[in-house]
């Protein structure tokens, strides 16, 4: 168990050599007490104080690289009052004491800064309980500093370590009533901390999914149908068995039900049918692979190609949309009206992977009824339910050790990889590591869904915007749209143009989609505000001053979840000036461009400056970042670090795309779905306002904006928009 | 049988002489980081030396390794002492980390030959190795950095220490 030897170590320490002492509750009522989500959070389950000051803090949520490893903690330290060089992190495995164990939809920081903060706060007042007792003085004259109990009047001080058992015996208070920290006081919050896990990185040592290894264990790959919903019918078993280092090879049936459509992640069956090779190593399972032939039976969608589905929604845009999604005031009157500009287009994007670099995997061993399994997951919750079911046995009964994941984006929310590997282990008996291909991670995704937004908008004679309609033709069935392809009736400039029409058609879809890093919005900022734009060149306007323009025109404030229009002001105007917006002189080929987006509660402005050379290369000379995450930005390098990511991964999403060709995905490997490389990545400036809100993530909202400033910037400097995505489809590349 | 020199120490080989040397290293020889990208030479995380040059081990079969001598991540350093390797730490380079040791190996070719590179020698040297999470901007600041930290210890950007045991 190479992977998991750091948590191990720590774990037997604490349980065999006793020479930590937890900070743990001795009272019976306390022990019982009901846990119902985070309400019933116990500081003795986040932290242990060892008598020589180390602080040992567990780190509840799963790491796929969003840095959150550290900033939980973080905000637990720092109202504990204790030096951070003396903090030790634990990956927490799945465990339901420690609430939700989830990484996703930037939800670390807004879901944790209350709790988190409480859970550090409480073991901070039964630490200056227990000394209080000890010295026989009140509380009150008690405080804290570095992880020592202080008592001025005095001059005496006891350190946490010297107090960790009498704490233990100290009531626990209701973590509600906790007092936190006035914000001025905050020593780590704010303050960068180097990620935890940066040397193991940097020396090579053992720390992924993929690094795991259990004794007695094999290796396997799993073949499924190039087409989703597909499954074996027959294939040369006898003869893949015969095969050096093979041990098994078998058929897999499933759950899954084809052309049913998943559109909840606890409605993903897990286990698609396949062909599984195991093998005494993986190169060995790989290798026999290749001479592995199956019949499929390719179900419903083996005809499925992406020039029918385009020819099918020009068709479709022809006609009246289906349903309507919001209707404020009357369009249609005012494209009739006569004394209107009208502008009218549309926008096409692609289906796009997630393609994490670590391939999936999962080590998974299943004996007696009960089932470990290692592996990365973003949602170990829906996980062990999916397992249980395919399994049929009790969610109990399974162990899911939470492992470093080599980049998620989503990806891992869904749990299909690990159904193998428990399937798999259960069928032959033993402990078992199913590797995916890159092939089989691009064939088999739950991609970002592709669609096409046909825009028509209206600007009166001073070249405000009155009217807008869209259509988005997308995929589902009925009312339904396929897993995270549905379009938001609240998606800006709805509430900020008085007549506002939002209606949608589906067309049928045998493919899976998902959630990919600020799922819709990450193609969606690129289809409006690349409009927005186009609105504000029709309206002779400065693609700024109408954006202010429009953001005035709306409520100011929103709903949790609704854009505040103040807030999306305050970001554009700071992104403007650190850009020099519209007060430089540029070059020769060379443009500006901006956008804007809310998204998981953030709010990003971004400014793009490129070169564009007549042969279409664009070169990105500079990328300015303004965004709006509340009133802390809690590990500041790492949030840097998140938002120029986020800026080249958006960069990089502009080149790629996922087409099918008889039923089948097209693309197989990084060659044919590019990621930007360093010399096409620009300098990226970053920049947070501080406003008066709870901190929020940013893991996500940082990368919408990047798409459509840097279309618009191409607008800018060539006169040609760029309405479909790849950018390649219209001749641009990057330089 | 195959002969290879491993980070400074002699390994034989007579497994399969198509086995690519990522998965020799990964599951025969339990050294764990290098990592699996792509499995077709295209995104880097899999770099190691060859003889001093770079080299993606997915591709590399054993037999085309023979008698090579191979650096991995686990030689560069296994006490983080490289300057590469202390670098990566000071800036705090990674996201998910899953590429940093090919983008460390393929950095650590550049400096052995070119201990000052600028900012094209690095992009030039580096365009092969993909970060998914885009940490492009650190590693490139790291590599300037480790160039200093390498000026005031001589030797110290060798990427196999003299007279020092291989893992």
């Amino acid at each position: 168990m190479q992977i998991h030897r750091r948590s191990f170590l720590r774990a037997s320490a604490l349980a065999g050599g006793g020479f930590l002492i937890g900070l743990y509750p001795k009272s019976s009522a306390l022990a019982q007490n009901p846990r119902a989500g985070d309400a019933s959070l116990l500081p003795s389950d986040f932290v242990r104080i060892a008598p020589d000051g180390i602080v040992t803090i567990t780190a509840r949520n799963p790491e796929t690289g969003q840095l959150s490893r550290n900033m939980l903690p973080m905000m637990i330290a720092d109202e504990l009052d204790v030096d951070w060089k003396d903090v030790r992190i634990m990956q927490a495995d799945l465990d339901d004491k420690y609430g939700i164990q989830f990484t996703g939809g930037s939800t670390a920081t807004p879901n944790n800064w209350d709790p988190m903060r409480q859970i550090g706060g409480a073991a901070r007042q039964m630490l200056v309980a227990a000394a209080s007792q000890t010295w026989s003085v009140p509380e009150s004259e008690c405080t804290t500093a570095s992880g020592r109990v202080i008592h001025k009047v005095s001059g005496r001080s006891l350190c946490y370590g010297e107090l960790s058992s009498k704490a233990a015996t100290m009531p626990v208070p209701a973590l509600k009533s906790v007092k936190l920290k006035d914000p001025k006081d905050y020593r780590i919050i704010g303050t960068t901390t180097r990620g935890v896990d940066t040397k193991d990185i940097v020396t090579g040592t053992p720390i992924f999914s993929i690094d795991v290894t259990v004794p007695g264990m094999l290796y396997a790959v799993y073949q499924k149908c190039p087409v989703y919903g597909g499954k074996p019918i027959s294939a040369n078993l006898d003869a893949i068995k015969a095969l050096k280092g093979v041990r098994h090879a078998f058929m897999v049936q499933s759950l899954l039900v084809p052309g049913k459509f998943i559109n909840f992640l606890n409605d993903d069956p897990g286990l698609e049918p396949g062909v599984a090779i195991v093998a005494e190593s993986w190169w060995a399972a790989k290798s026999a692979r290749e001479k592995l032939e199956v019949k499929w039976d390719v179900g419903n969608w083996g005809k499925q190609d992406s020039e029918d589905i385009a020819r099918r929604a020009d068709e479709i845009s022809k006609r009246p949309a289906a349903r309507t999604l919001r209707k404020d005031g009357d369009v249609d009157a005012v494209f009739q009206s006569g004394d209107v500009k009208v502008v009218e287009t549309a926008y096409v994007f692609p289906f796009i992977a997630h393609a994490p670099l670590e391939p999936q995997n999962c080590t998974a061993h299943y004996r007696d009824g009960k089932l470990e399994v290692w592996s990365s997951t973003q949602t170990p919750q829906n996980g062990r339910q999916i397992v249980s079911r395919v399994l049929g046995i009790p969610e109990g009964n399974i162990t899911l050790h939470l492992v470093r994941g080599g980049g998620g984006f989503g990806r891992r929310l869904y749990n299909d990889y690990i159904c193998e590997a428990a399937w798999i282990s259960k069928t032959v008996g033993a402990p078992v590591k199913v590797l995916w291909t890159r092939e089989d991670d691009f064939a088999h995704d739950y991609y970002r869904a592709g669609g096409f937004q046909h825009l028509k908008a209206a600007l009166d004679k001073n070249g405000k915007l009155v009217a807008w309609r869209d259509h988005f033709i997308g995929y589902g069935e009925g009312e339904t749209f396929t897993h995270t392809g549905h379009l938001d009736p609240n998606e800006f400039p709805s509430r900020f143009v008085p007549n506002f029409l939002m209606q949608a058609s589906v067309m049928p879809l045998g493919l899976k989609t998902g959630a990919l890093r600020a799922p819709r919005s990450n193609v969606y900022a690129w289809v409006f505000q690349s409009f927005i734009d186009e609105l504000a060149h029709a309206a002779s306007k400065d693609p700024v001053q109408f954006r202010l323009e429009l953001l005035s025109a709306g409520p100011p404030a929103g709903t949790q979840g609704v854009m505040n229009a103040e807030r999306m002001m305050g970001v554009l105007k700071l992104v403007a000036e650190k850009s020099g917006w519209g007060k430089r002189s540029l070059p020769k080929c060379t443009a500006m461009g901006v956008a804007f987006y809310f998204s998981h509660r953030g709010y990003f402005a971004e400014v793009a400056e490129v070169t564009v050379w007549p042969d279409k290369k664009i070169k990105v000379n500079k990328v300015w970042v303004a965004g709006d995450i509340g009133s802390q930005v809690i590990n500041p390098g790492a949030a840097e670090n998140l938002t120029q990511g986020a800026v080249v991964d958006g960069m990089s999403e502009l080149l790629q795309e996922i087409t099918l060709k008889n039923g089948g995905v097209v693309q197989a490997n990084y060659d044919e779905h590019p990621l930007l490389s360093m010399s096409q990545t620009p300098s990226i400036e970053v920049h947070y306002l501080r406003s008066n809100n709870p901190p929020t993530g940013l893991g996500e909202p940082a990368l919408p904006p990047i798409l459509p400033a840097l279309c618009n910037a191409v607008f800018a400097g060539t006169g040609e928009r760029i309405r479909t995505l790849p950018i390649t489809k219209q001749g641009f590349s990057f330089a | 049988m195959i002969n290879l020199t491993i980070n400074g120490k002699h390994h034989q080989f007579d497994g399969d002489p198509d086995m690519p040397v990522l998965w020799l290293l990964r599951d025969e020889l339990n050294l764990k980081g290098t990592k699996f990208g792509c499995g077709a030479g295209l995104c880097g995380a899999c770099t190691v030396l060859v003889n001093g040059e770079p080299t993606r081990a997915c591709v590399t079969s054993a037999s085309d390794a023979a008698n090579a001598s191979i650096t991995t991540i686990e030689g560069l350093s296994r006490d983080g002492s490289h300057p590469l390797q202390v670098a990566w730490e000071e800036l705090d380079v990674p996201q998910c980390g899953y590429c940093q040791a090919g983008q460390l190996m393929s950095a650590s070719a550049l400096l052995a030959k070119n201990p000052d590179p600028s900012d094209e020698d690095i992009d030039t040297a580096m365009d092969g190795n993909l970060c998914r999470c885009g940490t492009y901007i650190r590693i490139r600041a790291a590599i300037h950095k480790a160039a200093q930290l390498g000026k005031s210890k001589p030797g110290s950007l060798a990427t196999v220490p003299a007279g020092k045991d291989g893992y």
